[in-house]
């Protein structure tokens, strides 16, 4: 298929003129495309999914529906490989710069009890996993096979994260194949056996309401039985996820974007979404599971069904709750290699579409974008912490949607692999990380804080986050002065005492 | 005293309303001005103190097997629970509190006895910082249109008016007067605030007694004049910031509103903003919302919304933004009332000078903008703060609402005011501590009879002595944003108001950030102004040097310093950096909290003239949070609250965990 054969029009009007503004929109960033017609012209309007909504007018009946059609094709292409990323050939940049960031040997090292498995070289035993995992020493592969068989997709028990302070570990799966018969998998109850390294006590935390865990085995599904699982304590945090996730989405989305509310439907709204509450119990779960670590010196094992969404928000949110690594720009970017990318998080499913796509919903749901908020609440409350600023998370937010990098291409590494995305596309991390940009992305007030940040979830604690939500509906430029007013005056600190060293030098006798 | 049944309560048990787990033991002690709690633990015999004033309500609970509870509420929004041993005790101090809470003469008050141990010169130069005639001379006034009008001199046109008043020079003593007998409590028309540049200003009045067809000639001409005073315009607003159904129902009364036909060139426009008592039950609903224990989001939001109170907020400062638009941009005059002009037309006011004029952006200035709009104009705090034991139905949270709109405009317009929240905060504080004589009484004849000036102090004067807490870092008096009228967005614009937990959940220290940018800046900002202070000497040495080859060891000296000095302030830099220590290291934070003076002196002295509390943080500042938080008792892990699935089913092992 070539690209031209969906353009239709691809030039309306007179020629561009000298010192006009040039607007260039991916159009895989165009969410829905609405068309409207008066006599000879039309509008068309384009809602995106990094949530701004432009207008065009374009003169010319015809050429508008041109457009509008041209750009609908172009913006719903499927397929992977046609994608921007592919294509975009930047010249500074080299294509293999960024894919080799995070590599799981670099994490292993630090543990003994734990080993660094192959058995997923070729993604045959988990298609959503990378070819390298951590799990117990004792475990091998053969017996990790036979426990994929027993978590769905095939999602055994890994090491998703080693609390260094107290030997702690946090692992995650997909849920227990264990059905309306109580089925049993030896294996898996020797994995988690081991994980526990001696310890008395590990927590499983089941991102679904007991009830729903329950209800699960009847579709083959379930949650560990403490008979099976000696020493492994059971606690439901129900975390929302798929389609009514997205739908809180799009209401929140469709309150900050209607004018004609008054306060009080306004706050209605707001609560009605739902999505404050999300937060607020993402939050909350990921402080369980911190606290059974650092305060209950316990293990612990997060999942919910696939293992795929909640699961991999509960995890990531946690480690940047508890180590002070994960809240630096390079931490945070290993974190989200580790716990989102290669931990099989099916980006392309949930970002195909954001909040204002009529397309009937099929997979999509902002568990990444909901990740994000949820860092911004902690930064927030802890304003000297994180290394990088809110920017960084809008820059994540936009780029899972629509990206001219690969990083958050496909579903899986497998997938990836396939593509080779690793191979013909440019990674985003490698865009970030170069100096100028890095500069744009870090928090000037940040400063290394060695303990855990426990936030406040109480619902006086959290706040709507204005930056993303109102980012094209609200002027934000008197927040841009004060957050280039803090850059200065910390800056500012640092010109007089370097220049005083300077000077004290050439004061000192010879 | 007379009133205090008990002095002292041993074993009373003091409790975090947060986590009820945290009870603390200690020693109860009630004082003619004071509630003091102090801590038994030893070494840090922390202690709470809580002005009589302060208390909005007490409230006796049932007796349980551990005591009998007491619940205070303070009108700073704090709440205490203080568990009694004996019930007998509790009903004591309950009875004492009942009374001292209640004072009946203004002597009974603390500003009274309140001495900050400064001479009688220092006192008459503390309640001269702020001057109302300085700051009209400051609008350009006297000029020729305004002048000064002594036709209340001795209080004899209106008893809640200023002595002086600036009325437009075309209005004659005879228009005056008139005008005033047509209106609410003779409250006439008067200069609020006067464009230099434009010439519109921003008058303001109570209700006409129009009733449903009276005229007053006067007062026709009265509003005639002033909009001779503006020859840029050939109309005034007149701005009537009630409902309109209020304003036509007081019309049945003999008062009411203006009518179009009988003034010329005027334009009329209601904005509905709702009467004291749609106020007062809308804080009470929103403060409920707050002592919810571990409320769901939608608990917290429902109840916000129910509560009505930022739609208030809102409607306030629609007002001021309408009238700091028609002066700023049509050049028109206006002028407000609302019924007694006292309330309302005091917030809507000063909310306009403040979009209007940075001035009042500055800490002088806002402090300036309080005594013109409220202090003179006679708002009545004794009755709205409920200072002295009166109508309840009187109370209703007048200035904490401007004070809020206030706190909403800083949140959109971080560079634009020289002052920080903590200003705010204080200000409300001390608004109902009666410690200071500026908001005694209902007016300023009353407080002229009681000789406030010289018999108390001025909250200005310790205000500004304390001014470096009070400093925004973020302020610049260069900037764009700083010198401008302030364009706060409209529609669509309900998210921008927030609610303020900085205020409401003031003393729930471990729901706020847990590290102070404000702090932090502030002291790096000082840092950078010492270094390059130094470094100007050290640029002045260099060039000496080059000049004659001074002696060897001066320069070292002067190296040792600058050495010395960066160590120091690298030491500062650490602990702004990690508010996790505060607890631990309380004296180090650079934060100047005003109360730190005071730990030096922990010993309890419980004498009348005790100086103590003369700040509102002194209650909570021992009380600092560290970063680390019991989460067995906050929700993080829903904590106190076992999940809806809990005990569905018995594989769960909720319960166990939660008791461990």
């Amino acid at each position: 298929m070539e690209f031209s054969e969906l353009i239709k029009t691809a030039k309306p009007g007179g020629d561009g003129e000298q010192g006009t503004v040039e607007l260039w929109l991916l159009i895989r960033n165009v969410d829905a495309v609405e068309k409207r017609f008066a006599s000879s012209s039309g509008t068309i309007t384009l809602k995106c999914k990094d949530l701004r909504v432009l207008q065009l007018e374009i003169p010319g009946m015809e050429e508008c529906l041109n457009i509008a059609s041209s750009i609908e094709a172009l913006s719903s292409v499927e397929s992977v490989m046609m994608m921007y990323p592919f294509f975009y050939r930047p010249h500074s940049m080299k294509l293999e710069q960024g894919w080799h960031l995070y590599l799981p040997h670099h994490y292993y090292q630090q543990t003994s009890a734990w080993r660094l498995s192959s058995v997923n070289r070729d993604f045959a035993t988990c298609s959503t996993y990378p070819s390298a995992i951590i799990v117990p020493a004792i475990v091998d592969d053969e017996a990790l096979r036979k426990i994929a068989r027993f978590r769905q997709g095939g999602r055994f028990p890994v090491l998703s994260y080693y609390h260094k302070k107290n030997q702690t570990v946090m692992l995650r799966s997909g849920q227990p194949l264990m059905g309306p018969n109580k089925k049993r998998c030896q294996e898996d109850e020797l994995l988690l056996k081991a994980a526990l390294c001696g310890r008395a006590r590990g927590f499983v935390i089941d991102t679904r309401s007991a009830q729903a865990a329950k209800q699960a085995r009847m579709t083959g599904g379930g949650s560990e039985p403490k008979a099976a699982y000696l020493g492994w304590k059971r606690l439901h945090r129900p975390l929302e996820r798929g389609r009514p996730l997205q739908e809180s989405f799009m209401k929140l989305v469709e309150a900050c974007n209607d004018p004609s509310l008054g306060m009080d439907r306004w706050l209605s709204k707001l609560e009605s979404s739902k999505w404050l509450s999300h937060v607020k119990a993402a939050l909350s779960t990921a402080c369980l599971a911190a606290q059974c670590m650092e305060r209950e010196e316990a293990c612990v094992l997060v999942h919910g069904a696939e293992g795929t969404d909640t699961t991999l928000l509960v995890t990531a949110l946690a480690q940047v709750i508890l180590d002070p690594d994960c809240r630096t720009l390079v931490g945070f970017q290993h974190l989200l290699e580790r716990e989102w990318i290669q931990a099989g998080h099916p980006f392309h499913l949930r970002c195909a579409h954001s909040a204002y796509s009529h397309a009937r919903l099929k997979q999509e749901a902002p568990v990444f974008l909901l990740f994000l908020d949820c860092v911004g609440q902690l930064g927030r409350q802890f304003p000297f912490s994180l290394e990088f600023s809110e920017r960084l998370l809008l820059a994540l937010f936009e780029n899972s949607y629509a990206s001219a990098y690969g990083t958050f291409l496909c579903n899986s590494e497998k997938e990836r692999s396939l593509c080779k995305v690793k191979e013909t596309t440019h990674s985003l991390w490698s865009w970030l990380n170069q100096p100028n940009q890095q500069k744009e992305y870090l928090n000037p007030l940040y400063s290394y804080n060695a303990l855990v940040i426990w936030p406040s979830v109480e619902p006086q604690s959290l706040q709507l986050w204005q930056g993303l939500f109102l980012q094209w509906i609200r002027s934000s430029q008197y927040l841009d002065e004060a957050w280039a007013e803090i850059q200065r005056l910390v800056e500012g600190s640092k010109t007089p005492r370097t220049n005083g060293a300077a000077h004290s030098q050439r004061l000192l006798p010879h | 005293m007379e009133h205090i049944r008990t002095p002292k309560v041993e074993n009373v048990r003091f409790i975090d309303r947060i986590s009820s787990r945290k009870a603390a033991l200690g020693t109860l002690y009630l004082t003619a001005t004071h509630v003091i709690f102090v801590e038994n633990v030893s070494e840090t015999r922390k202690e709470t103190w809580i002005l009589h004033s302060q208390i909005s309500s007490i409230e006796k609970q049932a007796t349980t097997a551990t005591g009998c509870p007491l619940l205070i509420r303070c009108k700073n929004f704090q709440i205490i629970q203080l568990i009694i041993p004996q019930e007998r005790d509790c009903h004591d101090v309950y009875i004492s509190l009942i009374r001292l809470t209640r004072p009946v003469k203004y002597e009974e008050l603390y500003c009274f006895s309140f001495n900050p141990k400064l001479d009688k010169e220092e006192r008459e130069e503390g309640w001269k910082l702020v001057d109302l005639n300085e700051e009209y001379n400051r609008m350009g006034i006297p000029n020729n249109y305004w002048q000064i009008s002594d036709v209340n001199r001795e209080y004899g046109v209106c008893d809640s008016y200023p002595t002086e008043v600036y009325v437009p020079r075309s209005a004659t003593a005879h228009i005056i007067v008139g005008s005033s007998k047509f209106r609410s409590r003779r409250r006439f028309p008067a200069l609020s605030y006067y464009c230099k540049d434009n010439h519109a200003s921003i008058c303001r009045s109570s209700q006409p007694l129009s009733g449903f067809s009276a005229r007053c000639l006067e007062d026709e001409q009265m509003l005639q004049a002033i909009r001779k005073a503006n020859p840029g315009s050939d109309f005034i607003y007149v701005v009537d910031t009630r409902p309109k159904l209020n304003a036509m129902a007081n019309r049945a009364a003999g008062k009411g509103y203006e009518n179009e036909d009988n003034y010329s060139n005027i334009k009329f426009q209601f904005i509905g903003i709702e009467n004291i008592h749609v106020m007062r039950n809308s804080l009470q609903k929103m403060l409920e919302v707050c002592e919810l224990r571990s409320p769901s989001m939608s608990d917290f939001l429902w109840g916000l919304e129910n509560s009505g109170w930022l739609k208030h907020i809102k409607a306030i400062m629609d007002a001021g933004i309408f009238i700091a638009k028609a002066v700023a941009e049509e050049g028109v005059s206006v002028l407000v009332h609302c019924s007694d002009g006292w309330d309302r037309t005091a917030q809507v006011c000063s909310v306009a000078s403040l979009l209007l004029d940075p001035y009042y952006r500055t800490l002088k200035g806002f402090m300036v903008l309080i005594e013109k709009d409220w202090v003179s104009f006679g708002h009545k705090f004794n009755h709205r703060y409920g200072n002295l034991d009166g109508d309840p139905k009187e109370i209703s949270p007048v200035i904490d609402q401007f004070i809020e709109c206030v706190w909403q405009l800083m949140e959109q317009f971080p560079c634009a005011f020289e002052f920080n929240e903590r200003f705010l905060i204080h200000i409300q504080h001390h608004i109902y501590s009666c410690q200071f004589g500026n908001f005694l009484c209902n007016s300023q004849k009353e407080r002229q009879e009681l000789k406030i000036q010289e018999r108390t102090y001025s909250l200005w004067a310790h205000l500004w002595k304390n001014r470096v807490d009070y400093m925004n870092p973020l302020y610049r008096a260069d900037h764009g944003q700083t010198q401008e009228t302030l364009h706060p967005q409209t529609a669509p614009c309900n998210f921008l108001y927030k609610f303020w937990s900085g205020m409401y959940n003031r003393f729930e220290k471990g729901m706020h950030p847990r590290q102070s940018v404000i702090d932090y800046l502030m002291a790096v900002k000082e840092e950078t102004q010492q270094l390059e202070e130094e470094l100007e000497v050290l640029e002045e040495r260099l060039s000496n040097l080059k000049k004659v080859q001074v002696n060897n060891n001066k320069v070292k000296n002067m190296q040792q310093d600058r050495n010395k000095a960066l160590r120091l302030s690298a030491s500062n830099n650490s602990i702004a950096n990690t508010p996790q220590e505060y607890s631990n290291n309380l004296k180090s934070f650079p934060s100047r909290s005003p109360s730190q003076g005071d730990e030096e002196d922990s010993a309890l002295i419980l004498t009348q003239d005790n100086l103590k509390s003369s700040d509102p943080d002194l209650s909570a500042t021992s009380d600092q949070e560290s970063g680390v938080e019991d989460l067995n008792c906050r929700s993080p892990s829903g904590g106190c609250l076992p999940s809806e699935d809990s005990g569905k089913d018995p594989d769960s092992d909720e319960a166990v965990f939660l008791t461990a």
